[in-house]
């Protein structure tokens, strides 16, 4: 593997190799002192956010350097690229001063895949860390690792994504991930917020969240992207018209306490964050002990760890 | 002017290979033609098609203001290279072309390279912005023909409905780049099964589709011609159809690249498959063909757009919209409307010569091939394949989608008003 920028036509076995390499990581670093592994040492890894990110950002900064690897952070502000930098000259720069992975969050689809393009000669790997509204291939992996360990397997599993789905680059890469892993997926959501040719995904679409949740094993809230929403003035709901109010998205689509309810009782709650709280999942569900949202975060770390180790150290053997 | 005869060139693809003579710009003879003495030049046509010299309604020259992706001495390079004798300079340049000075010095530029007829194109609305018409009546007595606001939609349809009123006047065309804003904020390819999983902001068939029959009823409203750009659905050339059906006074054009590429192309995220309207679906590409064939969609237009490498070779969202057409456009119709037998090359004589010389009311273009016509004229190879290099283009910029694409048919010759503007491949010293 020289490059992770989609989970879209992800190999099933590459994936669980990545997913059993995070659960020995986890395993082998638990209860451990002192967190560090040598895997990586001497290798550079840069990370290039052009967009505001506080989990996903720290994620790989703390994998990579857990694996021992030298990290380096980039953010828009602060950097060239706040003098008018294009995103090509600073991947060359960066692939130029030594960076043997770029890991690129970036408001534009496709930024991933054109950094791959114009690294082709350079030999630094790419990591895909959320692309506008296309993938975000690490997510699907913790989400998919956090899956595993709470429900035993992802086999025959049926989980529901819920919410804004047409702008969640989150949602497309589980979709992509946890149906090559064996899962069902349902996404629920206003036909507003349901991508153009849904009906051709290998998912199962409703408008009807409560007559869902009885039969799923997880539900995976997901935020509701203002930013990217289009048309209309600012503020959630009304912004680009594609639902009336906040309240009645939360009426219609917010997980709370008598939603949890309708769940069985082994079912997992997953929220990729930020958490919009009050808006698509109650308070008291995020913080109830049926949310998986923490582990998520701790997987996150992992599941990074053992993307980097595919990438820079297991390559001859994957290539 | 030396007297010109091309020789063994078969008009329209029809008959034998015959010879045409050519004297003071005019078509003097057509036949077996003799040596007229030591002072003639002659073009050998080895059997090459003869047609009428190519009309573009639909060029950005980019001169004022981005010299450094065309000039109007570079477009017009491309354009005779590509067959054309003459070509519309759209007003999306900076300053607008939405006044007399303006309008007057891109025909100047024009007249003064002399290789195409350069007609500016003036803008319809002040600045583009859509908020106030520009002075139509002073720019159409400064020679323009056509206006139009390309780039921007006149989506406020009290504007649209006085400019096509007024225009009757002025003896005028209003070429409506049809794209309702509201409906494609943020929008960055085909509104389709591609765009959502690629995560691309729809650009929906609808907000052309719906303006365009805005434009149609309000045409037919006052009784006013109006001229739609770039069409690029299906859903389009199905509007088109109905109020073609019912009188409308309306004209179309559809670009090489709509009758060629798809969607498909968003895969890779490479901006050269950037445009607008964006690339559509295979069934949209058969359905343009199948109503340029019919006459539903009357003509091509390159709506050739040169941009410069930064603005092409980024993220696509950050990329600019446009490619370039003036030199591949010939090959791409044959590739797609005269090989799969949608045209004769008398087709091709109406929709890339007549039928935009007639829209635009140029009375010495789009001509028939006949004695006492003027000659501008376009001789091509039909047989000939060529691998495209954009680098090898006239134009300044070099991006193109059909990069490395092999094509059928070479323009032999172009001649304006009787003078070889481009030969091979080269412009004549």
């Amino acid at each position: 593997m020289k490059h992770l920028l989609s989970t879209e036509g992800i190999d099933p076995a590459a994936a669980t190799a990545i997913l059993d390499t995070a659960a020995g990581l986890k395993q082998s670093l638990e209860g451990r002192e002192v967190r560090k592994l040598p895997t990586l040492r001497g290798r550079t890894v840069i990370t290039m956010f052009y967009e505001n990110s506080t989990r996903t950002r720290v994620s790989f900064e703390i994998a990579g350097k857990w694996m021992s690897a030298d990290v380096v952070n980039v953010s828009s502000s602060g950097s060239s690229v706040g003098k008018g930098e294009s995103l090509r000259d600073t991947a060359l720069t960066l692939a130029a001063a030594g960076a043997d992975c770029v890991i690129v969050r970036h408001p534009a689809s496709g930024a991933a895949h054109r950094l791959a393009t114009w690294l082709k000669h350079t030999g630094t790997s790419v990591v895909n860390a959320g692309d506008g509204m296309h993938e975000h291939p690490t997510q699907a992996l913790l989400d998919a690792a956090t899956l595993r360990e709470r429900l035993g397997g992802l086999d025959g599993r049926r989980v529901a994504i819920v919410g804004d789905v047409l702008h969640s680059r989150v949602a497309r890469s589980n979709v992509h991930l946890l149906t090559a892993l064996g899962a069902e997926v349902t996404l629920v959501a206003p036909p507003t917020l349901l991508p153009t040719g849904v009906e051709n995904w290998p998912v199962t679409v409703s408008h009807e969240l409560d007559a869902e949740l009885p039969s799923q094993d997880a539900v995976m809230l997901l935020r509701v992207q203002a930013e990217r929403m289009y048309g209309g003035p600012a503020g959630a709901g009304g912004n680009g018209h594609f639902f009336p109010s906040a309240r009645e998205y939360s009426i219609a689509y917010g997980l709370n306490e008598n939603r949890l309810n309708l769940l069985p009782g082994h079912a997992v709650v997953l929220h990729p964050g930020p958490m919009l709280r009050g808006m698509e999942i109650a308070s008291t569900v995020a913080d109830s002990p049926r949310a998986a949202i923490t582990d998520q975060v701790r997987n996150g770390v992992h599941v990074r760890m053992a993307v980097l180790y595919h990438l820079l150290a297991h390559e001859e053997e994957t290539a | 002017m030396n007297p010109l005869i091309l020789r063994g060139v078969r008009p329209y693809g029809e008959g034998d290979p015959t010879d045409v003579l050519i004297r003071d710009g005019v078509i003097a003879g057509i036949g077996s033609i003799e040596d007229t003495g030591a002072d003639t030049d002659t073009v050998d046509g080895r059997g090459a098609i003869l047609l009428p010299g190519f009309v573009d309604l639909h060029t950005h020259l980019r001169e004022p203001g981005r010299e450094d992706t065309e000039t109007i001495a570079s477009g017009s390079a491309a354009a005779a290279l590509g067959g054309y004798t003459a070509v519309f300079a759209m007003a999306n340049t900076d300053p607008v072309a939405d006044n007399a000075v303006i309008v007057e010095h891109v025909a100047r530029r024009g007249r003064e390279v002399g290789l195409v007829d350069v007609h500016p194109v003036g803008a319809v609305t002040v600045g583009l912005k859509g908020e106030k018409l520009a002075e139509l009546g002073t720019m159409a007595k400064a020679g323009v023909r056509v206006f139009s606001d390309d780039g921007h939609c006149v989506h406020d349809p009290l504007i649209m409905r006085r400019a096509l009123e007024y225009s009757k006047a002025l003896d005028v065309v209003v070429a409506q780049h049809a794209e309702e804003p509201r409906l494609t904020t943020g929008a960055q390819a085909h509104e389709g099964e591609r765009a959502a999983r690629l995560g691309l902001q729809g650009w929906p068939a609808a907000a052309e589709e719906a303006v365009v029959a805005r434009d149609c009823l309000l045409a037919k409203q006052v009784n006013a011609r109006l001229h739609v750009c770039h069409v690029s659905t299906a859903g389009t050339a199905d509007v088109l159809a109905w109020a073609k059906a019912r009188g409308t006074d309306v004209s179309a054009e559809v670009t090489p690249h709509h009758l060629l590429l798809t969607d498909d192309r968003l895969e890779t995220y490479d901006p050269v498959n950037k445009v607008n309207p964006p690339l559509r679906t295979a069934r949209d590409v058969e359905e343009l063909r199948r109503a340029l064939a019919d006459g539903v969609i009357d003509c091509v237009a390159t709506d050739h757009a040169p941009h410069a490498v930064q603005d092409k070779d980024c993220e696509w969202s950050a990329a600019r919209p446009g490619m370039l057409g003036l030199q591949t456009a010939l090959s791409i119709v044959i590739r797609t409307m005269v090989e799969p037998g949608l045209l004769t090359w008398r087709g091709v004589a109406r929709v890339m010569s007549e039928r935009p010389a007639e829209i635009a009311g140029l009375p010495d273009h789009g001509r028939p091939v006949a004695v006492g016509e003027p000659a501008n004229l376009t001789l091509v190879d039909p047989d000939s394949r060529w691998t495209v290099r954009g680098a090898d283009f006239a134009s300044i910029a070099a991006n193109t989608p059909f990069e490395g694409m092999e094509l059928p048919g070479r323009v032999v010759a172009t001649l304006l008003r009787g003078r070889v503007t481009a030969t091979s491949g080269r412009i004549p010293a």
